[in-house]
């Protein structure tokens, strides 16, 4: 049981690149710490840093109230589950459990009980005398669990330990990690590129990007209020509609307190059609270009009509005009259609206008 | 692999049995001269059926060896070619995975000019170096000896550059994990890499073998004891006859004799041999 405590923590290869900027996070005792960020944005770097698998160039790691920069991996109590698995291949499943143990210089019948608790755990038992290519993609994903947990450590590391597995499988796993996480209650650091998974597993969720943290905290409060466009883009699927706005047109309609902002940011799940223009919120007139139907809810991707723009270009992800309405059920309006649709002042958020800040209205 | 229909099949299988038919004749004819008289073959009237000299000439071969030029049995010769030939394979793939783990997993000074310098080496063959390496052995006294025989050649380029190669598409993340589960360099090495390199030291093993039991020039000049002879070398020793007739059915015998290893060794490391080559097991 520790907590993790990232002080400015750097990382500058020999070449001059700089991959970590300066990274700030506290992760308590027992908590789930997700990092998501696209790749390359050094997410997984910080992690092995943590692990202790990178040099750290400038900062402090602080794992447990003890400074673990210049202490060695098998020491910082730690345990990590990596993407391919790194299983020993050669091992027996019980070896590649018992392993890490036998080298602390564990008794035997300590090292029996823990593998086999942790193989009962994680239904492993019928397969420890096996070796890892007799088993399939998920089995091995609970075999390197498993591999992190006999260590009884006081940290858990994940890195994008279910990419490598079927969607399907993807989802029990991460019903299954977060369910183990919570009964042993152990602090975990988590990385994944996925922000679905990042949503439904953290505690803390820390949004990278570039090498540096663009917002850390609850997953849910960073949905509800991102602090930067890049968040709001990246966290939430379909991304958040993004159109820069002629700053007269957003305190005329928006009031005066939104003086700064530049960027005007709309969830597609917040549009609703409807030809009223609420009072304060917004309205766009769209043509519909494409409709997508997964069944529960339908996407409809429409263009704004030139004569209602209010906006001159589209930041973030969308091409520019392009704009994401989600509706619930499968009743669309036709390709071609000509809608309206309306969201809420309370579902609008502003940005500064480079989108590095978030405006409260 | 494609089945041919009919005729077709037929001539394929021809031309396939005729291949097989050069190529085993000679091993044939060996075969039957050894088990044939002396005097018949040096008349010219060599059978192509097996005589009836068999048990009295391969015992002669192995155990008294020919009247006439070199009076070494033959079984002494092939000790000395299995210590040598066994040395040498050994030594190669212990030193060269040794140095292959050195150059892969180790950050030092010079790494790569020291790679370099182990990869030139391939272009320097026994045969090029062969004057310096003699004076070398001569001045350690080790002429006449099994070290003498085997210790020059187990510096491997080959084999280092092979093992460095298969490290190389060993998976960092295993490295990263033994570091984790407190394994420290020689323990990875012992317990991992090793074992991951199995069937990569069964196929350089038979390479290696097979290359020290067929060595020739290197073992006829240092040694000059007949009871230091490779059966390689003796095999030549005992052709070359000045007064007396060539004894062929033992140098028949010793030539079979000295095939056996080789085919031995191929044949218990075949299935091994043939992993190690075209896949590895990650």
């Amino acid at each position: 049981m520790a907590n993790v405590t990232l002080r400015n923590v750097r990382k500058t290869y020999t070449g001059g690149f700089e991959a970590i900027k300066g990274v700030n996070v506290d992760v308590a005792d027992g908590q789930f710490c997700v990092l998501v960020g696209p790749s390359g944005c050094g997410k997984s770097t910080l992690l092995r840093m943590v692990a202790g698998l990178e040099t750290v160039t400038g900062g402090e790691i602080d794992i447990g109230g003890r400074v673990v920069n210049e202490i060695e991996p098998a020491d910082r109590d730690i345990a990590m589950v990596f993407q391919n698995y790194a299983l020993y291949p050669h091992m027996t499943v019980y070896n590649n459990m018992a392993y890490g143990l036998r080298n602390r210089g564990m008794k035997e019948a300590e090292v029996k009980s823990r593998v086999e608790e942790a193989a009962r755990v994680l239904e492993l038992t019928p397969m420890l005398e096996r070796k890892p290519r007799q088993l399939s993609g998920g089995q091995r994903q609970r075999v390197a669990m498993g591999r992190a947990i006999v260590r009884q450590p006081k940290v858990f590391l994940f890195d994008e330990p279910l990419s490598n597995l079927d969607a399907k499988l993807r989802i029990s796993m991460r019903v299954e990690i977060r369910k183990l996480q919570r009964r042993l209650n152990v602090t975990s650091i988590y990385v994944t590129h996925d922000q679905l998974e990042a949503m439904t597993l953290a505690d803390i969720l820390v949004v990278m990007n570039g090498g540096q943290v663009e917002q850390v905290g609850n997953p849910l409060a960073i949905y509800e209020k991102p602090a930067t466009t890049f968040v709001a883009s990246f966290i939430g699927a379909p991304p958040m509609n993004l159109m820069s706005a002629r700053t007269e047109d957003i305190t005329s309609q928006l009031g005066g307190s939104a003086g700064e902002a530049g960027i005007l940011g709309i969830r597609p799940e917040d549009f609703v059609i409807t030809d009223q223009t609420p009072s304060g919120g917004v309205a766009l007139g769209l043509t519909v270009e494409a409709i997508e139907r997964v069944g529960a809810e339908t996407f409809v991707y429409g263009s704004r009509a030139q004569d209602e723009q209010r906006v001159a270009a589209t930041p973030g992800e969308l091409p520019p005009g392009e704009v994401i309405v989600r509706i619930p059920g499968t009743q669309a309006p036709a390709v071609g259609a000509r809608i309206r649709v309306a969201a809420v002042r309370q579902k609008l958020h502003l940005f500064s206008g480079d989108g590095r800040t978030r405006i409260e209205a | 692999m494609v089945e041919e229909e009919g005729f077709r099949r037929y001539i394929a299988h021809a031309i396939l049995w005729i291949g097989i038919a050069i190529v085993a004749f000679p091993v044939y004819i060996a075969i039957v001269a050894s088990t044939q008289d002396n005097a018949l073959i040096a008349n010219g009237q060599m059978s192509l059926l097996p005589g009836g000299h068999f048990f009295e000439v391969y015992y002669q071969t192995i155990f008294v060896g020919t009247s006439g030029s070199t009076r070494e049995p033959v079984g002494n010769m092939m000790l000395n070619s299995l210590v040598m030939a066994l040395a040498i394979a050994i030594g190669k793939i212990a030193i060269s995975i040794i140095s292959a783990y050195a150059i892969v997993y180790f950050r030092f000074p010079f790494r790569m000019p020291i790679f370099w310098i182990i990869f030139i080496t391939l272009m320097l063959p026994v045969e090029v170096r062969i004057y310096p390496t003699y004076k070398i052995v001569a001045d350690l006294h080790m002429l006449d000896s099994y070290a003498g025989l085997a210790l020059p050649l187990i510096a491997s380029a080959t084999a280092t550059l092979l093992f460095r190669q298969f490290f190389m598409t060993v998976p960092d993340e295993l490295l990263e994990a033994s570091r984790i589960d407190g394994a420290g360099p020689l323990r990875f090495f012992w317990d991992t890499l090793l074992p991951l390199s199995r069937t990569n030291m069964a196929a350089l093993f038979v390479i290696l073998f097979i290359l020290g039991w067929n060595q020739y020039l290197w073992p006829l000049l240092i040694t000059t004891r007949d009871d230091m002879q490779t059966i390689q070398v003796g095999i030549r020793k005992m052709i070359t006859t000045t007064d007396a007739l060539t004894e062929w059915p033992i140098v028949m015998a010793t030539a079979v004799l000295a095939m056996l290893p080789p085919v031995f060794v191929v044949v218990v490391m075949q299935k091994l041999f043939v992993r190690g080559l075209v896949e590895t097991e990650k």
